[in-house]
């Protein structure tokens, strides 16, 4: 018996970023050209019209994802991927698609701000702006990747996030992880879970285009698919039409939250190493976490009982989980390349600031595991 | 008439938001004449709208509508029309959403020549916020913002579509809606980026500032200050001053955006398949081993 084995392959964390959507089902990008995210938008670009898709390089980030949100409401999974300065651009239009509940996933390989910064140089300070960057409170699901492969799991795993919750999905990568090439292994396609939209299950006179179904999401109909209906950014009735009514517009954004909360299980995903015996853990996410993993492992080896605390969801925070963590160790290290913003989360959750400390930066070069390493060896 | 345009409206949604004496309602039917004179689907006609008080037209039309954010309805109708190019999109705007906020989207939508139809509400104002000065706005007029007579020049902005690559570009008024309707309905008809300017009357926002009493007069003064482009050439420069230019201003053939974009992948399929990695630089891509 002949077992078929797959080679490794030397890959880039934005090309996995663009290879995840293909296999997630994506048939559609628009975006605007802007360091470190560009690999991606040129391999949709290359890709997509050869597997019968659209790209397309809108004239700004606004329009990009305005062109993403119209694709995907005509029944198309819909991606685009952009940097800082495009993320702030886009905020208006995340708004609308977490009020009119469009799948989409917006890919923002995060570098060196405020304003144009350093292009090229990582940074991690769009952590708060990914939950809060547009107006009003509205939910959001962001997740971010450490490796390669990861990124590639995470691209996938947000759009079937954004197809089953109607959710804008942000991907946080960071330079470091959008820009590092490492060896991947990636999973045959049967592997992996692909998740596409509930349509109406009901003829066109029956359907509520916002009445959620028994999961809290309304079942969602393709423009053009003979289901009349409107869609705003306006507060609306289950029929899509717009509203002042106080009581409706109440039941609609508790709704949209409701949505996510009464899901946490299932959209926060995590990692961990050594927490079982663990006095002070660490607990970070994209390229920082590699750092992290090797100060820890490097602690271990130099006899401190050190833990990693992943999270590749960052929001919906995974408060429960953190405060578990918290429960068993003195010190919470949490080292970011900002500063403190995810440590900020991490403090409400512990209640006692003097047991998380950070470890930042915001020089546009990496934390090192030695900073950690030495923040360890000082809180044990 | 009126009934057999009921179809096409969501009745339950009347009385309309708009004011009396506005002409929004009157470039809406010739829309809604326009559509049923073409004999559009209804389901397979999408309409989106951007903010203000022309873009609430969508939600009383009986088709998917969508009402976007501030400006940016044409980049959301570029979504829906490449991924779905069999579908009929049409926008609805203002001269605020249109040329000002939107002005960025407009050019380049006109310059991709995408199968977009879009009617252009032009009361010169931004009536929805309660009458500041937008692009056109015509200079030495009161506005909320320009208490003392705005100064700005304004857009010609059939002249704008046509110098950005729209391939179908008209002019008329509330007052001449069989001509209004025409030029809609010759819009969509083209395959290719449409503008059709619809001159209407915002008595309460610009009428009034502007020592023009209501409805009815701002009609009759579409009516003595309209010139049919075909007239036009016979008349002066000075005849022509402060004169509105309505008809049909300009067409011409170029391919379609989404037409051509369909060729590419006819193309790039047949060439070189889906592929399955993108290849790396002087190595194999990917491989099996048994």
């Amino acid at each position: 018996m002949t077992q078929v084995v797959e080679m490794a392959r030397l890959m880039q964390g934005n090309e996995a970023v663009a290879e995840g959507a293909l296999v997630a089902g994506v048939r559609f990008f628009a975006g605007y050209p802007i360091t470190p995210s560009t690999e991606i938008a040129e391999i949709m670009a290359e890709r997509l019209p050869r597997m019968g898709g659209k790209f397309i390089q809108m004239e700004d980030e606004i329009a990009s994802l305005a062109a993403v949100i119209g694709a995907s409401l005509a029944g198309v999974k819909s991606i685009t991927a952009t940097s800082g300065p495009g993320f702030s651009l886009m905020q208006e239009n995340i708004g609308f698609a977490a009020m009119a509940e469009v799948p989409c996933v917006i890919v923002n390989v995060q570098r060196s701000g405020p304003s144009t910064g350093m292009p090229t140089a990582p940074a991690q300070g769009d952590v708060m702006q990914a939950r809060w960057g547009t107006h009003g409170d509205h939910p959001v699901i962001v997740l971010s990747p450490s490796s390669v492969r990861e990124a590639y799991d995470l691209t996938v795993r947000a759009v079937n996030l954004a197809e089953k919750y109607r959710v804008p999905v942000v991907l946080l990568l960071d330079e470091v992880i959008g820009h590092l090439r490492e060896k991947v292994i990636l999973p045959a396609p049967g592997e992996l879970e692909i998740v596409n939209r509930k349509g109406p299950g009901v003829a066109p006179a029956g359907y509520l285009p916002y009445r959620p179904d028994e999961t809290g999401v309304p079942p969602m109909a393709n423009f053009g698919d003979g289901y009349r209906y409107h869609v705003t950014g306006l507060a609306h009735d289950e029929l899509g039409l717009p509203t002042n009514n106080p009581e409706v517009a109440e039941q609609l954004l508790l709704r949209l939250h409701e949505k996510i909360n009464r899901n946490l299980d299932d959209i926060i995903m995590d990692d961990s190493m050594h927490l079982e015996d663990a006095g002070v853990v660490v607990l970070a996410y994209g390229a920082t976490a590699r750092s992290a993993g090797r100060a820890v492992r490097e602690a271990r080896n130099s006899g401190i009982k050190a833990g990693l605390y992943r999270p590749l969801t960052l929001w919906p925070f995974p408060a429960r989980r953190v405060a578990a963590v918290a429960e068993k160790v003195h010190t919470i290290i949490v080292p970011e390349m900002n500063l403190g913003q995810y440590r900020l989360e991490v403090e409400r959750v512990v209640g006692d600031r003097d047991r998380v400390r950070g470890v930042n930066r915001v020089n546009g070069e990496l934390i090192t595991p030695g900073e950690i390493l030495a923040l360890l060896r000082e809180v044990v | 008439m009126m009934q057999e345009l009921e179809k096409y409206l969501r009745r339950d949604r009347f009385p309309h938001m708009w004011c009396p004496g506005c002409g929004n309602g009157i470039v809406l039917g010739c829309l809604l004449r326009a559509i049923k004179k073409l004999g559009l689907e209804q389901d397979k006609t999408i309409i989106v709208g951007g903010i203000g008080c022309s873009s609430r037209a969508v939600g009383y039309l009986d088709f998917n509508t969508l009402h976007t954010t501030h400006g940016r309805a044409l980049a959301f109708a570029t979504g829906i029309k490449l991924a779905r190019p069999e579908l009929n999109v049409i926008v609805v705007t203002g001269d605020g959403d249109a040329t000002a906020i939107g002005g960025n989207h407009f050019i380049h939508a006109a310059r991709r020549n995408i199968d977009l139809t879009v009617v252009l509400f032009n009361n010169n104002i931004y009536g929805m916020t309660g009458g500041q000065y937008s692009p056109l706005t015509p200079a030495n007029k009161k506005a909320t913002t320009a208490p003392h007579g705005t100064i700005e020049p304004v857009f010609d902005v059939a002249e704008l579509a046509r110098a950005a690559g729209a391939t179908f570009v008209g002019r008329s008024t509330t007052y001449h809606t069989n001509l209004l309707t025409s030029l809609i309905a010759g819009g969509i008809e083209n395959k290719g980026f449409s503008l059709v300017e619809a001159i209407t009357a915002c008595p309460t926002n610009f009428g009034r500032r502007n020592k023009m009493k209501g409805g009815a007069e701002m009609l009759l003064w579409q009516r003595d200050n309209a010139v049919h482009v075909q007239k036009t050439k016979q008349m002066s420069p000075g005849e022509l001053e402060g004169k509105i230019v309505i008809g049909l201003l300009h067409k011409k053939e170029t391919p379609e955006y989404t037409f051509v974009y369909d060729q590419i992948i006819a193309r790039a399929r047949e060439e070189s398949g889906p592929g399955t990695l993108t290849p790396l630089k002087g190595g194999e891509s990917r491989g099996r081993t048994e």
